[in-house]
């Protein structure tokens, strides 16, 4: 096998690429992961993991993504920080295409996770770093004592409203349903804080501001009735959209972009896996992308010895 | 490798605003996950444009005269300094090949 051969090619290091890996390693494939920034993957912006099981009093996200990068490696992955441009196949063989030069493999193990979807609105981009952000705990510091808003209903939405609670002078969720989606026990903790209000059936429709974000230009999806919210912060967490782009054309995906595979994490290509929040109907947490990453790297391992 | 520099509000000026080479502040805090990502990418690329460009790192924390001197309101931002002026600005944590494009665009 030469230099940039190998039997499995895990492209992502979140948690579902490095469960993958570390099954993977220990089978004694040769394995390589593939990660665009740094491994870990979205629980980094995770202030405390409550729900993954091991951890009673909880884990803060970066460090269990540091410890979940140590245990895979440990076993011999190798991990190169290089973006993956294009999947193609030559025979039974996969080329992946990165911004380090060709790789390729017997199998692959696709686990490149989601990017945030972003409110894509006037005056977003110009105003990222500027008041709006997307990383409640590294950016709530900047705004004590101050208003902010949060955007969106769900999970990372009232997690990031409740840890913007300890530092804001007050927060208002905008949401454009007339309910949260987050689970129930932390609907509960965000309803409890006096600090937190709710806008329902609310969107933003322009970011406004001088040298910073100065004030948000909303509107009421059922009546239509528009109004405007001043605040210097507008924290979007809006959930995520598939990573599929380079993708595109290769793998069968459903209408969100995402990754339809079977039990067995087999996508419509013999040889090629998906695992974690890339898969369709992937409840995206952290337990079911290891379970997913576990699951591909042995059928890749079956696939390698039929 | 090499690692960055730590600066702060009392030498920012000398370190980084008097330096005749371009330099790349990150700005950073203990508790901002990205940050610690981002970090031994910034020391690859330390070694990579050593000599060319100085590599210093700012904790908002303890620094929050120069912080909000500059607007910074997301961390990690990867800020770019030539001649005394703030020349780039990458907020966020992005690919290494991204930081190396706003470098090579700095020095021309």
């Amino acid at each position: 096998m030469g230099d940039r051969e190998y039997d499995v090619i895990i492209i992502g290091g979140g948690p579902a690429g490095l469960a993958a890996g570390l099954y993977a390693a220990r089978a004694r494939l040769r394995s390589l992961l593939l990660e665009r920034v740094a491994a870990g993957g979205w629980i980094v912006n995770a202030e405390l993991v409550e729900n993954y099981l091991g951890f009673p009093q909880g884990i803060s996200g970066p460090e269990l993504a540091g410890l979940m990068d140590e245990q895979a490696k440990k076993y011999g992955l190798e991990v190169l920080l290089a973006e993956v441009i294009g999947l193609k196949l030559e025979g039974k063989r996969k080329v992946i295409k990165t911004a380090e030069g060709d790789f390729t493999a017997r199998t692959v193990i696709i686990a490149s996770g989601s990017d945030r979807v972003k409110l894509d609105v006037p005056g977003e981009e110009e105003f990222t770093g500027r008041g709006v952000a997307y990383c409640a705990i590294c950016d709530a510091a900047f705004f004590r004592d101050v208003p902010v808003a949060v955007v969106g209903g769900g999970n990372a939405a009232i997690g990031d409203a409740m840890y913007l609670s300890k530092f804001a002078a007050r927060v208002t969720v905008l949401h454009r349903r007339q309910q949260l989606r987050a689970t129930s026990i932390l609907q509960e903790r965000a309803f409890a804080e006096p600090k937190i209000e709710f806008r329902w059936n609310t969107v933003v429709a322009v970011i406004e501001g001088g040298a910073k974000v100065e004030r948000l230009r909303l509107r009421n999806v059922r009546n239509g009735e528009e109004s405007t919210l001043d605040v210097p912060g507008i924290f979007i967490a809006l959930g995520s959209t598939p990573n599929t782009g380079y993708l595109k054309d290769s793998l069968p995906l459903d209408t969100r972009g995402a990754i339809i595979t079977n039990e067995k994490m087999e996508t419509g290509v013999p040889g090629i896996f998906a695992a974690g929040d890339i898969r369709a109907n992937s409840i995206r947490q952290v337990v079911a992308a290891t379970g997913d990453g576990a699951t591909a790297a042995v059928y890749a391992e079956k696939f390698i010895a039929e | 490798m090499s690692k960055p520099v730590e600066v702060n509000d009392d030498n920012f000026d000398q370190m980084v605003l008097q330096v005749k080479t371009p330099v790349l502040v990150d700005f950073w805090a203990d508790w901002c996950g990205p940050c610690r990502m981002v970090a031994p990418i910034v020391e690859e690329l330390a070694g990579e444009y050593e000599g060319r460009v100085s590599f210093t790192k700012l904790d908002v924390a303890q620094n929050p005269k120069t912080a909000s001197k500059y607007g910074i309101m997301s961390i990690p931002s990867l800020v770019i300094f030539k001649d005394g002026n703030l020349v780039s600005n990458l907020v966020g944590f992005r690919p290494k090949a991204d930081l190396k494009r706003s470098l090579d665009d700095v020095l021309g």
